[in-house]
Parts: C-alpha cells; structure tokens; sequence
C-alpha cells in the first residue's frame, strides 16, 4: 500500500519540466500521477510513476535533485462527501496530511496522501474499509 | 568659510609639519605597539631612519588583516584607560576589526568633519539630519560630533524608517542631509512618489559617501533635491568619515593630510608613484594617539592631485574612488566580502559549496541575492516548508553576522559555474 511518489526538485526556468518528462519518456516510464508545488522561483514536481527505481536513477544521473517518498493512494467514491469522510478517519486519528493531489474520473477518485507516518495513515484508513491502492496496481516492472 | 588655518599652508610648511608628526608618530608606535616594533626590527628599520615625510616609504604596510590578527586591542598604542570609544565593523566569520580612540583622537576627528561641513558652505545656523547609522559604524557618530563641533544643531535621526525622515525633514527645517548616496535617491524618490517635491524642503548641501558613486548619480541626486552633492571619503580604519572632502568646487576630494599622509602605491609593485598615477590609496596617521596605522593599505583605486583649488584650500586632493583592489562590495553603505558569505554557507552546512552572488539595484537600493547549490541529498527535501526553512536560516545567520538582508535562492545541482581557476563569485548588475 506504499507507494514510491518521486520528487524532483526543478527551477522555474522554461524547459525543465518538460526534460524530466523527456527522460521519463524516452525509458517507457509511465506517469500515473503529477502535481507540482511551487514558489515564484523554483517548484517540486511530485510523479508516481511505473518504474520508480528506475525512474530515480536515470534523474540522479543527469543531475536532477530526487528523492523517493512514500505516500499512500486512496481511492473514494466520486459523489459529494466522498473526500470528506476519509479526512474525518484521518483527523480522528491525529494523522496530519502534508500534502495531498487528487483527480476524480467516473465512479472513483483517487486520492495521493502524503502523511508524517505511512504505516499509521494505512492502519486507519484499513480500519473504516477505505480502498489503498496497492504498488502493483500501478507500477509494471 | 575654511574651518582650520592648516587646510591653507604652503607646501613647505605642509610638509615641515608632516615630518614633525611622522617622527613623533613612529617613535610612539614602535615604543608602545609590539606589532609595530617586531615589524621594523625584523626590517632592520630604526626611529632614527625616519628624518622626514619622505622617508614615509621605508616604513611597513598595514593590512586589515593585521587588524584580524591583532583583534581587538593589540594595536593600540595607549593603554586602555586613555581610550575614550572604540569603533567596529564586520568582520569574516563575524569577527569585527576594532579600531580606538582617545579623546584627542575623537576632537580631532570632530574638526576634520567640521572642516567638511564648512567647505560646503554650512553656517551654525544650519539643522543637519543624519540618516546614518548610529552604532559602531562611524559614519552616524563621526558626522553627529562634526555638526556639534562645527555649531550647527543636530537631528540625530539615523537610519531607516523613510516616513519619519521625511516627517522631520518638513518640520525640523533641514537645510542639510547626511545619509549614502543611494538612500538620498531612495528617499528623494519615495519623497515624489507621496506628491512631495525634495526641492520644497530647501536643503541646501549634502555630505554622501559609504559606498562608491558615479558623476551620474551625483546629477541625479542634484537635480532631484536642487542642492549640492559632495562626495565624503573615509574609512574606520584611518579615523571614519573625515579622511578626505569635497569643497563647493566639487573638484575631487581635500585630504585632511596634516592627519592622514596619502600615498599612491602600484598595485603590483607596491612602490610609492608620482601625483597623477592611479593606484592603491594608503594612508599614514600622524596625529592619531590610540591607534596610529602607518602606511594602512585601503585596497581603493584612486590618484592624487596637487593643483592648487578654487576655495583656497591646498591640502592635496584625491581623485574619486575608481574601484577596489580586492573583491569587497559595498551593499547599502555595508562591507560584504564574498568569503563572508561562503564562511555562512560552509558553517550552516545545508548546501553545497558552489554558490554565486548577484548585486543589482532595485528601486535605487542595492539588492544582494544569494543562489546556492543544494547538497546532494542533504538540502533537498520533499517539502516546501523545508526548503523554505534552509533559506530562512541561511538569511538569518548572513544578517546575524553581516547585517544585511538578502534574498536566499535554492537552485538546481551544476548550474552554477565551475571555473579551473577562482570561481566567478559575483556578478554584479548595477550601472557602474
């Protein structure tokens, strides 16, 4: 249920997102997800993606600056509220959300969750029933 | 108006009296300032080799390292009950250089700065704002006890805080400004941007200096207050502010050389040159009881001028600063050295050693940006708060031990140049 989320550390300069995808590209890697946080003058470009160690290691060597962290999937109904309860269970918990990137298509959203403690995170939301994603759904080695 | 007969003497007697004092000086340092003493004997250099100002050039250098390596007090030459106030300023790895003064030394200095504010043509009647620092820089200090010498009333407002400056300037009367020549334009601009035109307040001369300036500037500042802009030079070092002047002719600086000998050395060949050659300007204090410096090497590029000047006045004049030896900057009045920086960067340890330095100016202030490196593995981390975190700490401890604040950009690995030989520390953006 743990998922390796890739961060890759890149200044707002034209071109450098696109090198990275170029890199992950040209390897047949797949992104399943992305989202970026940014400031005015550099962004971390959050991917999960099919190969992660592979991913990682041909970044490094072209000098990007990435690192791996574990975050967990969770998948919600698509329906109002959907999200709401997951947070509910989390709070309750005193599990606290660093960050989290979503995207909702037909019946399901999928939720990236990245908490202080992965483990924690899983146990509760295993608790009240909520799907995890496992690995294996998304990476194909 | 000139403040002291000794600003007029004819060459002769200039120079008979430099001689008296270099004798005394040197016979003063090398009896009571051990540095001074092992530095002549390890030349073989005697008191008695020193007959007059000419000898001047067999006398040691002194660098501000020697002022490091002798922090704080082992270059006095009085003991510490005889010296009234000591002065600082920032030094690498947040140790100052310290520099003392009797109260002989802070009446002199006083005259010296009355001189100024007579050559520019101030009266007792005038109200002096000054908007330098007061502290241990001796800018704010040296410029106040000069206005209480010379007897023209004070307002000892320092720096910062633009609304209350201009509030004061308006209702104290101010008919003089004392601040750095980047903030007279900050502060003129600021001044329009409220609707109010600098030239209403009717000042009517200002002494600028702290950091270097062009002819340019000095137009722009003219015209935007409707007064006289003279350039100040000084440094802790020799005295403070009060090293050297501009009369109303505007037509490089006197030098107060019946305190502070200049000399124009050779970059290279460190050998004394003719008036008129550029070089490095070094200066001998003569008079000076607490911390006489012989031959201090101020790493400022300039030449000297023996014409006689429309004022009156014959001490020699030095040309306006034309450069650095070394790689100081001066940002907003304050000394930066690059290596000040990389001490930070190296003692925090958050990132990699590669970093570079970018000077510009913004709305007429300078600004200092710091692009750095991360380290591999270390610096960056899957957060904004933490890398926002490793900027803040980094321009904490740069204002800590330099004072200035600047602006901390995270950058990627190998962006930033390798050179084989002394990496391009700065790149530095202001008109020149």
């Amino acid at each position: 249920m743990i998922i390796e989320q890739l961060s890759v550390f890149i200044e707002n300069k034209s071109g450098r997102l696109y090198e990275v995808m170029q890199i992950l590209g040209d390897a047949n890697i797949n992104v399943s997800a992305l989202s970026i946080a940014d400031t005015s003058d550099y962004g971390i470009v959050r991917l999960i993606v099919s190969n992660p160690k592979e991913a990682l290691k041909l970044l490094k060597k072209q000098d990007f600056s990435v690192q791996a962290t574990p975050v967990i999937c969770c998948k919600v109904p698509n329906t109002p509220g959907g999200l709401k309860r997951m947070l509910a269970y989390l709070t309750n918990d005193s599990i606290s959300i660093e960050y989290m990137y979503a995207f909702s298509v037909g019946d399901d959203a999928s939720i990236v969750l990245r908490t202080e403690d992965c483990n924690k995170a899983i146990e509760c939301l295993s608790k009240h029933k909520m799907e995890l994603m496992k690995a294996s759904d998304i990476y194909q080695i | 108006m000139i403040w002291q007969q000794e600003e007029c003497l004819t060459r002769d007697e200039m120079q008979a009296l430099q001689s008296k004092r270099l004798i005394n000086t040197v016979s003063r340092v090398y009896h009571n300032v051990p540095f001074y003493k092992n530095k002549m004997d390890d030349m073989g250099l005697e008191i008695g080799d020193i007959k007059s100002i000419e000898d001047i050039t067999k006398l040691p250098f002194t660098t501000k390292q020697d002022l490091r390596d002798n922090y704080p007090y082992k270059l006095f030459a009085v003991p510490m009950k005889e010296v009234a106030r000591v002065h600082a300023s920032s030094g690498t790895t947040g140790k100052p250089t310290v520099v003392g003064y009797t109260k002989n030394d802070l009446d002199m200095w006083a005259d010296c700065i009355a001189r100024f504010y007579a050559a520019m043509g101030a009266t007792n009647e005038d109200v002096v704002q000054n908007a330098l620092g007061y502290g241990f820089f001796t800018g704010g200090l040296g410029f106040h006890y000069g206005a209480e010498k010379f007897g023209a009333t004070i307002v000892p407002i320092s720096t910062g805080n633009t609304k209350k400056q201009i509030q004061v300037m308006q209702e104290f009367g101010t008919t003089i400004l004392v601040c750095t020549p980047s903030y007279a334009i900050y502060l003129g601009e600021s001044m329009k941007a409220l609707g109010i035109d600098p030239r209403s307040i009717g000042i009517k001369a200002a002494p600028l200096g702290g950091e270097p300036w062009t002819y340019e500037m000095r137009g722009q500042i003219e015209d935007l207050w409707g007064m006289r802009a003279h350039d100040s030079y000084g440094l802790s070092e020799i005295i403070g502010p009060g090293v050297a002047f501009e009369c109303q002719a505007q037509n490089h600086l006197h030098i107060n050389e019946d305190h502070f000998v200049p000399e124009i050395i050779g970059r290279d060949t460190l050998k004394s040159l003719p008036y008129g050659s550029e070089g490095e300007l070094v200066f001998t204090c003569i008079t000076k009881e607490a911390m006489p410096l012989l031959r201090y090497r101020t790493r400022d590029i300039s030449s000297l001028v023996d014409a006689p000047c429309s004022c009156g006045r014959t001490t020699i004049r030095m040309t306006k600063c034309a450069g650095r030896t070394d790689d100081m900057l001066i940002i907003r009045g304050v000394n930066v050295f690059p290596s000040q920086i990389e001490s930070v960067l190296l003692n925090l340890g958050e990132t990699a050693p590669h970093y570079v330095l970018i000077v510009d100016r913004v709305n007429n202030l300078d600004t200092l940006e710091v692009w750095v490196e991360g380290k591999e593995d270390i610096t960056f981390v899957d957060g904004m708060r933490y890398m926002k975190e490793i900027e803040k700490k980094i321009t904490d401890e740069i204002r800590s031990v330099l004072g200035i604040q600047v602006k901390v950009k995270l950058v990627e690995n190998k962006t930033i140049e390798r050179s084989e030989g002394k990496a391009k520390r700065v790149i530095d953006r202001r008109n020149k």
